[in-house]
């Protein structure tokens, strides 16, 4: 499979990256050189596989769900670009 | 007297307990070297001498009560992908600007629990995104080695591998005396294998992933670079751990990782995988992976011939599981909770500007694929099919250890360090791929592998041999690690900088 220019503005609009005409075209070639790369996986039998989920055998462990960590508003906002009052601030988004 | 910057952790630690120098005196010394050394080989982004010194006391007067861990008062560097509370993390990337964690990784946090001395934040691939360590953000590191009879200033300049370039090459150009690094699909043990050091990626699970900046959270795991095997085995018995806040971190003890150190390996049976010899593999390559498996016959192992027959299929599975994850991952920057923000009209703008700006060409293209291969319609064909292939991969691994193999010996690199600015590497991005193609397999795998100098390419350059071990078995890989470095001796870059 390749992809064509349309393709690679979609994908860059889906990944909001901004993206000029002239990048999307060479961006084209990069992504179909991967792409390339990648279809001889299409020749694997992969008939009867299970996907893998977790590569070491292991079950999740799950905490006793109580509070135990937080009252660090200051912390979390510490290093946003603009911030007020520990609230992250942002263009505005509705009229 | 004698050079600090030279000894190994081992060595470090019988110095303080000896009396013989202090860690504030070995702490000073790298501080110099590094000073002297940092603007042409630009492994150090950041530099953190006060707090170098601080702990080096500190740890001086534990030591003379008798006290002290592991790493206590030894001068490490750190990737700048771990978080270290109040100072600068940014993976090397341009998106993170400005950003000082309010919390502190685990590994880190375990090693300073232990008495490491941090002197600074070390140089690395953009995102831990490469294999040369010229994608990040603060520009290429330069790799310690150069070509016989091009040890100048002038002689062509080589990369130190990647993505923990900084790391590889701090540690051998003596800039400190180990490092934290990090791999995803080779980038501890490719750059170990580049500049003539040491690199263990664990077992997945083994460390915290806590606090490490996320690139491909099935693959990534944290490791160290040294100069011995001795050494690497002393940097992960302190980076190791259990953690309640990452749960695919184990529940498991950590072993005494150096008494493994010493250990006969006879009657141990070493695999030699018939599909990692690749066409057109470089005669020198070939050469040393015979040289390998000799040292470890004459040491008492026995050598047994293996398959593996889902190897190709791995690196090109991988750039559909890492890219994937990474898709996700970094979906995070988006310039409201830290880091850069680049203005726009509307708050879309505002994203797709910031993340223009914030990433470089190789985490675009990442990115991009990521969203490709799971965007609706691809996700099977694309995602669902490399997690199978990840499956195959692993069951052929565990195929050949239920059959008794202790241990797998490949190459660790397809070849020596190349220059920076190679163009054919810069003009097709698979080629620059292709140099963790002996590596990746083990990310898929989840198991354990290190690299370990084990001779000299015919222009004088380092080359490593990669064993892989079962899983959580990382004591087996020091110990047949120590036969090949007891074999080969160590190898230091002749100094030109």
């Amino acid at each position: 499979m390749s992809v064509d220019t349309a393709t690679v503005k979609r994908v860059a609009k889906l990944s909001r990256i901004a993206i000029s005409d002239e990048r999307a075209e060479s961006m084209k070639a990069e992504l179909n050189t991967i792409l390339g790369f990648v279809e001889q996986l299409q020749e694997v039998d992969i008939e009867g596989v299970e996907p893998m989920t977790s590569v070491v055998d292991m079950d999740m462990r799950k905490r006793v769900d109580e509070v135990n960590d937080g009252n660090k508003a200051n912390d979390v906002t510490a290093n946003a670009p603009a911030s007020q009052n520990n609230f992250f601030m942002v263009p505005k988004v509705v009229e | 007297m004698t050079d600090l910057t030279k000894l190994t952790i081992s060595e470090l630690r019988e110095g303080f307990k000896a009396k013989s120098f202090t860690s504030l005196e070995a702490t000073n010394a790298f501080i110099d070297a590094i000073d002297t050394s940092n603007e042409t080989l630009n492994a150090y982004i950041v530099q953190t001498a006060d707090i170098a010194r601080e702990r080096a006391a500190a740890s001086d007067a534990k030591l003379a009560k008798g006290e002290g861990g592991a790493l206590e008062g030894i001068p490490v560097g750190i990737k700048d992908l771990y978080a270290t509370l109040d100072v600068h993390t940014q993976a090397c990337s341009h998106i993170l600007d400005g950003f000082q964690p309010r919390y502190e990784s685990t590994v880190t946090q375990n090693m300073f629990d232990d008495g490491a001395v941090m002197l600074g934040k070390l140089n690395m691939d953009e995102f831990a995104m490469g294999s040369s360590n010229e994608t990040s953000y603060y520009g290429p590191v330069t790799n310690p080695w150069k070509r016989v009879g091009e040890q100048t200033d002038n002689g062509t300049a080589l990369v130190p591998g990647g993505s923990s370039g900084g790391s590889a090459a701090a540690v051998a150009a003596d800039l400190c005396a180990a490092a934290t690094a990090s791999d995803t699909g080779g980038s501890i043990r490719q750059p170990a294998a580049l500049t003539g050091t040491v690199g263990i990626k664990p077992t997945y699970g083994r460390c915290s992933r806590l606090g490490m900046v996320a690139f491909a959270s099935s693959l990534d795991q944290a490791g160290p670079i040294t100069k011995d095997v001795r050494d690497s085995a002393i940097m992960l018995g302190s980076m190791a751990s259990s953690d309640p806040r990452d749960t695919t971190c184990v529940d498991m003890p950590v072993p005494d990782y150096e008494a493994a150190i010493g250990k006969s390996i006879k009657g141990m049976k070493i695999g030699i995988p018939k599909e990692y010899r690749l066409d057109g593999m470089p005669q020198e390559i070939e050469k040393l992976w015979e040289q390998g498996k000799a040292m470890l016959r004459d040491a008492g192992a026995e050598i047994v011939d293996i398959s593996l027959p889902h190897t190709k299929y791995a690196l090109p599975a991988y750039y559909i599981v890492a890219p994937a994850e990474a898709s996700s991952n970094l979906a995070r920057y988006d310039g409201v909770k830290y880091g850069l923000r680049v203005d726009g009209k509307n708050i879309e703008e505002m994203y797709e500007n910031t993340r223009a700006e914030g990433f470089g060409e190789e985490v675009k293209r990442r990115v991009m694929i990521g969203t490709y291969v799971l965007s609706a319609g691809f996700y099977d064909a694309y995602y669902t099919r490399a997690q199978k292939v990840r499956t195959l991969i692993k069951r052929d691994f565990e195929t050949v250890f239920d059959n008794g193999i202790d241990c797998i010996l490949t190459p660790a690199t397809p070849s020596a360090a190349f220059a920076i600015g190679d163009k054919e590497m810069a003009a097709d991005p698979v080629k620059m791929y292709l140099n963790d193609v002996f590596t990746v397999t083990v990310n898929m795998a989840g198991l354990p592998g290190i690299s370990v100098p084990a001779g000299l390419s015919d222009e004088g350059l380092p080359l490593g041999l990669q064993l892989i071990g079962k899983p959580f078995e990382e004591g087996t890989l020091f110990q047949a690690g120590t036969i090949i470095e007891e074999a080969a001796g160590r190898f230091n870059a002749p100094r030109w900088w």
